[in-house]
């Protein structure tokens, strides 16, 4: 226990040093209309207008073209030939929900037990985490928060990243049900002593039948309407079964991803696979059964020294050409920053550069349910928005000027940029 | 303990062994025996001067002449009808002419050979079994050994334990062993690095006192701390390291140092330095590890091999060691599921299919080798995996050599065992014919003097034509075939040959057949087997009985040996490295000629448009435009960028067993350079991504850790030829939580320091110590810790220290200022910014993340404009990875800093080659493309610092490491050579052979904080870290 209060207190420490963070504040609803122009727009469907602008007003967008206006009293921003991108969402990751990732007082991921799906992230989602500001600045607006666990960890939410708290960060709850499908592969040559006692995979495969199990004690229950005793975790479920929420089932090897497809076909679940490492495999059988990938980093080694050594960076091209659903996702909470170079590296390896912002764009909004309202610079969809000096996928040019929250421009500033400018003024320089 | 109903099973059914094998009666008398047996067992069988008889004395000489006998008396001296007397358990003679004593029991070997019984030279037979323990590094820790009195401080150090003291037979493991064939072992307690004496016994079924023939025939070792509970070593490099401070500490102790008290262990440890030193290897590299350390200290070791090490014969070669090879040749995977074959890698397949070369492979490279059973789940598979070696293109000769005389030779007991000379002990097999051929039979392994039945039957050879007299009326024709162990029984009548049993028993005989041909009625008899003639009593078709004699006429001519020797074919190469993207021929240095590429020079010519770069003898001989060809390969870089090699300030890949010796706050006598991994894919991986050398850091689990190892990427390359030549030394230290253990969960809280005030006492500490111990005169207990640290204060070894807050930057800067040296490179150092003007003014470099941050405390204002801070106060700022993947992108990276920061382009690809090279003081060779130095390039397919440039070639002293189209060929032939073998192990499992499941092949990947055992992407390794 004293370990906790002595982490609290250094935790304090630091924070007291994290000055001017606090002054970053999230910015009011969009009040003028705005229009950008003179700038190159990557729509986010595959598109570009190589010269042109946008407008929007009260979040959403009015018009897109070569030559747009936006009204008399509307604010003009000449971009001068950048880049305006739809603004970038980082699937299934727990920003948010740590802080600290070696500071157990400050993680709010995981919860105990293997039955949670009653579990809700939003609730914890801490709007004024350091880590968010700085993913801003990169061009990531949204992400899906999602709880980690063992089987059924809870449903995830995307919020946007520029609020006062998790109400106001919402941006559509409860999208999805995560489960962490446990592995189907046995150990791998042990080095040590002792042999495994267990047979890992009749264990994961057990572990699998129990959840469907579950999943057909809730499908009946729900049938009934009322009930003498609630069932909060089969009452969860609702709106799984009436697939208002997505199934993502996290996986990565074949044996695991033909049972995900199996659990869609028995349930009849909206499901994605969030992983897949080896979904280049069966990318076919995915596409026929509409299973949408979250695709694991590309930035990954492969998974078996035989493998072709840059299979991770071409993953995504080979999903793209079989015609599966899928996005590109980071591991992590402040890794997100870099998901746009994540995509830059799969362009490298075999795709276009609008395909691979497609793949943190556009076909994460459509897995998660959102496209409707982003995910792509269209008239109608909320204001979105990045603007880049350069490529924002790559790191090179990554250089974000401008950001539109629901047409909000928000305030790329960080902490990092602020203990920059205070070390600049340390040292005098420029 | 004794055995006595087992013991007699195989012995005592006569108090003494018979001429002619008798088989075992029934039931009630043989338990009978088995009483008997067992107290003459005790009163005579064994009986020693020393010790009392309970009843009447029953002395015997055991005197036996084996006659007429095929005597290999060696495998250079095959002598025909030759004789082989023994007595007391000893053999008299051995020869043609042998003289037969009057006392003899004669025992007609007519037909049958004789050999040696087999040496096994390493075995566990008679200890205790070994309970290892599996310390996870969050248990309180053990500082000092557990072992109770005088002993050392380390409790892998059981150099006090003998073999002889503990050795307790054990007769089914006795058995199994004599039934393969051996008849003496050295055992010795398989636990340990330092594992005490090995005992020379035999397999008698006897007192440990007659079975012991040697109390210390040789002293053991291993890199395995077996069951030590001790956190040191908690690492292959400390393993290392122990021992040569081990050696070190016993020769200082040799001098009785007072200080020092009596110390058994090294007592023991120098007693037995004189004896045959034995060496246990777990893979091919440990071999060449444990051969180094022996050439340190003037020790040639014999080494017991894992198995794997025909995929580096020259090196075996070069240690000029004999070798002790297993005969465990893995079974074949299961691979019918494609999905799991997936995880078999291509390398492990391999194994599968050459690991029974490796006996040939030693024999065709000259190098003295023996056999062990040791590894083998099964005894009876033994003989089985000789024959298979034999067939993998071992010779007889030198199997049956590395069975006997060679094991006895290399612990210097040929005076007893090994070969078939008067004098040493009665050790030997009597088989049915030439030992090695599949059909032969093994009838009885004698053990000093004392018989050992393995097969009973077939002893006599009643194969042949015989006439039978039934009645002495009717006579028949019987033809007695098939093998001398399991013959069968025809009738021959006329035109038809009707098929009857027959079944022996010992002496007795049964033989039973139709007379006519579809009868379903047979003709019983029953008898005894005298010489040439049968005779007994039976029964007719009739149900009436009749006398019958069989008479011989003509013996049995066995047809062709007609097993198909099948000798291997369409076996596969080995490659170097041993993976699927290995070599089969190592690339020789080429001349290049890199044609109008836009040159990165890192000099101050800046970058060249349109420039030739001439690479010759491994270097870079010019560079301009349109340079005269010459032999040299072209390769054309238009519209390429070529970089120097990216050179990685922090790297943990290419090792082995274990990154951090985390059990000691103060382990500067670990070393990296022990336990390089050459094997490692991440070498080729990163390869691919530019990389040309590697700084291979001890992890940061400690405050002063291990000695680094700076290599330069040459695939296929061993350990020694991977290092960086003529580099100045460094060494790893470490600051922060890591080393005070704040993330190690509760039990951490014992080991010193659990602060930062505490890392500044122990570098003090130590740094004071040092002092201290250079100034100490001669007869000094060299320490090799101190000697380490010594080399920093003299500015001989230099430091790369872990660090993140600028508390401790400050604090480190302030102790070496006090020992007047100067920390070289600050790693990590992710708040270099906020003491960059301390880091300037005291002259240390940084080696640093781009952009990570937010996984701990002390990186929470960590800040991606550091690199750029840093470097614009001058200092000499790397970018390093840490981590195998995001060593592949170190120039993405680097570029980072372009966006944080606005660091010009030419400076942040600086970070990741020239920079480096800075730091690690080889700059003058590596770092820029400048004529003269080392020609480690990269040739990218766009602008270096881009996300979309790949690296088409990645060359290193000249040799084209990594070609991204040799690389798809390289694929087309993985998948190839995999289908090979997965459609071979098909065949294998089809055809019945055992198959073990398929394993997913183990990866090891580490970083900074990994502790014992590697983690693999966790989609594979998943939770068995052990």
């Amino acid at each position: 226990m004293t370990k906790h209060i002595r982490s609290y207190i250094t935790c304090l420490a630091f924070t007291t040093t994290a000055f001017a963070q606090e002054t970053i504040y999230p910015t009011p609803a969009q009040q003028k209309n705005i229009v950008l122009t003179n700038a190159i727009i990557h729509v986010g469907n595959g598109q570009v207008i190589e010269k042109g602008g946008i407008a929007f007003s009260n979040g959403k967008i009015t018009a897109l073209g070569a030559s747009v206006t936006g009204g008399a009293d509307a604010q003009v921003i000449d971009l001068q030939g950048q880049h305006i991108y739809p603004g970038i969402i980082a699937p299934a990751t727990d920003l948010g929900l740590t802080e600290v990732e070696s500071v157990r007082a400050t993680n709010d991921y995981e919860e105990v037990g293997d039955l949670n799906p009653s579990v809700s992230a939003i609730v914890a989602y801490n709007t004024d985490s350091k880590v968010i500001n700085t993913l801003r600045t990169n061009g990531i607006l949204l992400a899906q928060i999602a709880p980690v666990g063992d089987l059924l960890s809870g449903s995830s939410s995307v919020v946007q990243l520029d609020a006062w708290n998790w109400e106001d960060a919402a941006y559509k709850t409860d999208d999805g049900e995560h489960f962490y499908m446990p592995k189907l592969l046995p150990p791998a040559n042990p080095r040590g002593p002792l042999p495994p006692a267990t047979d890992r995979v009749k264990d994961a495969l057990d572990k699998v039948e129990q959840v469907r199990a579950f999943f057909r004690e809730a499908k009946a229950y729900i049938q009934e309407e009322k009930h003498t005793e609630t069932n909060l975790k089969f009452e969860a479920l609702r709106k799984l079964f009436a697939k208002e929420q997505k199934l993502y089932i996290h996986c990565n090897i074949v044996k695991e991803m033909l049972l995900a497809v199996d659990i869609a076909r028995e349930f009849g679940f909206n499901v994605a696979i969030v992983g897949g490492a080896d979904s280049w495999q069966i990318a076919d059988i995915l596409k026929q059964n509409n299973i949408a990938v979250i695709l694991e980093q590309p930035h990954s080694l492969p998974l078996m020294q035989d493998d072709d050594v840059a299979q991770p960076y071409k993953t995504a091209a080979q999903l793209q050409k079989a015609g599966v659903l899928f996005c590109i996702s980071n591991e992590g909470f402040w890794q997100q920053r870099n998901l746009m170079f994540e995509a830059g590296t799969a362009s490298a390896y075999g795709m276009t550069k609008e395909e691979a912002l497609s793949a943190i764009t556009l076909n994460t909004a459509k897995i998660l349910g959102i496209d409707k309202t982003t995910g792509s610079l269209e008239v109608g969809k909320d204001a979105n928005i990045a603007v880049s000096t350069g490529d924002i996928l790559d790191m090179k040019t990554n250089h974000v000027t401008h950001a539109f929250i629901q047409g909000r421009e928000v305030n790329l500033d960080n902490k990092h940029k602020q203990l920059y400018e205070r070390y600049k003024y340390k040292y005098g320089l420029k | 303990m004794e055995h006595p109903s087992t013991i007699i099973s195989d012995t005592g059914k006569l108090s003494r062994p018979v001429c002619v094998p008798t088989r075992v009666r029934s039931r009630r008398k043989t338990f009978i025996y088995l009483l008997l047996g067992g107290l003459l067992t005790a009163g005579y069988a064994k009986a020693q001067e020393t010790f009392p008889v309970n009843g009447v004395a029953d002395p015997r000489e055991g005197c036996f002449a084996f006659t007429h006998a095929t005597l290999v008396k060696d495998a250079g001296a095959t002598l025909e009808d030759a004789t082989l007397v023994i007595r007391d358990g000893r053999i008299i003679s051995a020869g043609a002419g042998a003289a037969i004593p009057k006392d003899a029991v004669v025992i007609d070997c007519k037909g049958k050979y004789i050999y040696p019984s087999f040496v096994d030279l390493y075995s566990d037979y008679g200890t205790q079994p070994v309970k290892k323990t599996v310390q996870g590094f969050r248990a309180p820790p053990q500082f000092l050994s557990n072992t109770k009195g005088a002993f050392g401080w380390n409790q892998a150090i059981k150099s006090e334990v003998q073999a002889a003291s503990v050795f307790n037979a054990d007769e089914p493991k006795a058995k199994a062993l004599r039934q393969a064939g051996f008849g003496a072992v050295l055992t010795h307690q398989q636990d340990g690095i330092a594992r005490g004496t090995g005992a020379l016994v035999t397999l008698a079924a006897n007192r440990e006192n007659k079975a012991l023939i040697r109390e210390k025939a040789s002293a053991q070792y291993s890199f395995d701390k077996g069951s030590s509970t001790q956190n040191y070593p908690g690492s292959l490099m400390g393993c290392i390291a122990l021992l040569r401070q081990t050696y070190l500490d016993a020769q200082w102790y040799k001098a009785h140092p007072y200080k020092e008290g009596t110390n058994l262990s090294l007592e023991a440890w120098n007693e037995e330095q004189g004896l045959p030193q034995v060496f246990e290897a777990a893979d091919k590299w440990d071999v060449l590890r444990a051969d180094k350390i022996g050439d340190e200290f003037g020790v040639q070791y014999i080494i017991k091999a894992a198995g794997n090490e025909y995929q580096r014969m020259p090196e075996m070669a070069a240690t000029k060691a004999s070798f002790i090879l297993p005969l465990n040749f893995p079974a074949a995977m299961d691979v019918e599921d494609p999905n799991d074959a997936r995880f078999v890698a291509l390398s492990d397949m391999k194994h599968w299919e050459l690991a029974p070369t490796e006996p040939a492979a030693f024999e065709k490279a000259g190098i003295p080798f023996c056999l062990t059973a040791a590894g083998l789940k099964d005894m009876k598979q033994f003989m089985t995996n000789v024959r298979k070696a034999i067939e993998y293109g071992l010779s007889e000769q030198k199997a049956l050599e590395a069975l006997t005389k060679v094991p006895a030779a290399l612990i210097k007991a040929d005076d007893k065992v090994g070969t078939l000379d008067a004098g040493k002990l009665a050790n030997f097999l009597i088989t049915s014919g030439p030992l090695f051929k599949e059909n032969t039979v093994v009838f009885q392994n004698w053990v000093q003097g004392e018989r050992y039945i393995i097969n009973e039957d077939g002893w006599t050879d009643v194969r042949g034509t015989y006439t039978l007299n039934v009645n002495a009326g009717a006579t028949y024709t019987l033809l007695v075939k098939g093998s001398p162990v399991a013959p069968s029984l025809s009738l021959l009548q006329q035109q038809d040959t009707l098929n009857g049993t027959i079944v022996l028993e010992g002496k007795l005989v049964r033989l039973s057949f139709p007379l006519a041909k579809r009868s379903t009625r047979t003709l019983r008899l029953s008898g005894v087997l005298t010489d040439n003639a049968w005779t007994g009593n039976g029964q007719d078709t009739s149900g009436n009985p009749v006398k019958w004699t069989a008479a011989f006429t003509k013996a049995f001519v066995p047809p062709a040996d007609t097993a198909k020797h099948k000798a291997p074919q369409d076996l596969g190469k080995v490659y170097y490295p041993f993976t699927g993207y290995g070599w089969e021929v190592l690339p020789p240095p080429q001349d290049i000629l890199i044609k109008n590429a836009t040159v990165w020079t890192n000099e101050t010519e800046g970058k060249l448009e349109n420039t030739d770069v001439l690479v010759r003898n491994g270097k870079i001989a010019q560079i301009g435009k349109n340079l005269a060809v010459g032999n040299a390969h072209v390769i054309d870089g238009t519209g390429k960028h070529l970089t120097p090699g990216i050179i990685d300030e922090h790297s943990h890949i290419a090792i082995s067993k274990g990154v951090n010796e985390g059990s000691q706050s103060v382990t500067s006598e670990v070393r990296i350079a022990d336990v390089l991994n050459p094997d490692d894919i991440n070498i080729y991986r990163q390869l691919s991504g530019g990389v040309t050398s590697s700084h291979l850091l001890h992890g940061s689990a400690n405050t002063i850790g291990g000695q680094t190892q700076l290599v330069k990427l040459r695939w296929g390359a061993d350990a020694e030829a991977l290092k960086f030549a003529n580099w100045d030394p460094f060494i790893k230290f470490a600051l922060g939580e890591n080393v005070k253990q704040a993330n190690w969960g509760d039990a951490a809280r014992v080991r010193f320091p659990q602060t930062r005030m505490g890392v500044d006492q122990v570098l003090t500490d130590a740094f004071t110590r040092a002092r201290d111990y250079e100034k100490q005169g001669a007869g000094k207990r060299r320490d090799l810790e101190l000697d380490a640290l010594v080399e920093i204060l003299n500015h001989k070894r230099f430091i790369t220290c872990h660090s993140y807050v600028q508390s401790e930057i400050n604090m480190l800067i302030h102790v070496a200022d006090h020992f007047g040296f100067t920390v070289n490179t600050f790693t990590h150092i992710l708040e270099g910014y906020k003491v960059a003007d301390k880091m300037k003014k005291h002259g240390s470099g940084a080696s640093t993340f781009a952009d990570w941050w937010a996984y701990k405390m002390e990186v929470q204002d960590a800040m991606p404009y550091n690199a750029t801070i840093m470097q614009r106060l001058g200092l000499t700022v790397a970018i390093n990875s840490d981590d195998a993947e995001m060593a592949r992108r170190l120039n993405q990276e680097a570029a980072k800093s372009i966006t944080y920061g606005g660091m010009a382009e030419e400076d942040a690809l600086k970070m990741v080659t020239l920079n480096p090279a800075k730091l690690l003081h080889i700059a003058d060779r590596v770092g820029s493309i400048k004529a003269g130095k080392d020609a480690d390039l990269v040739l990218w397919s766009d602008h270096p610092l881009s996300i979309y440039a790949k690296s088409e070639k990645t060359i290193v002293d000249g040799i084209v490491y990594f070609d991204r189209e040799r690389d798809a060929v390289m694929q087309e032939r993985i998948a190839a050579e995999r289908n090979r073998l997965i459609q071979k192990m098909l065949g294998e499992k089809k055809r019945g052979a055992p198959v073990q499941k398929a394993v997913p092949t183990r990866e090891d990947l580490w970083n900074c904080e990994d502790m014992e055992a590697g983690h693999q992407r966790s989609i594979i390794g998943g939770d068995d870290n052990q």
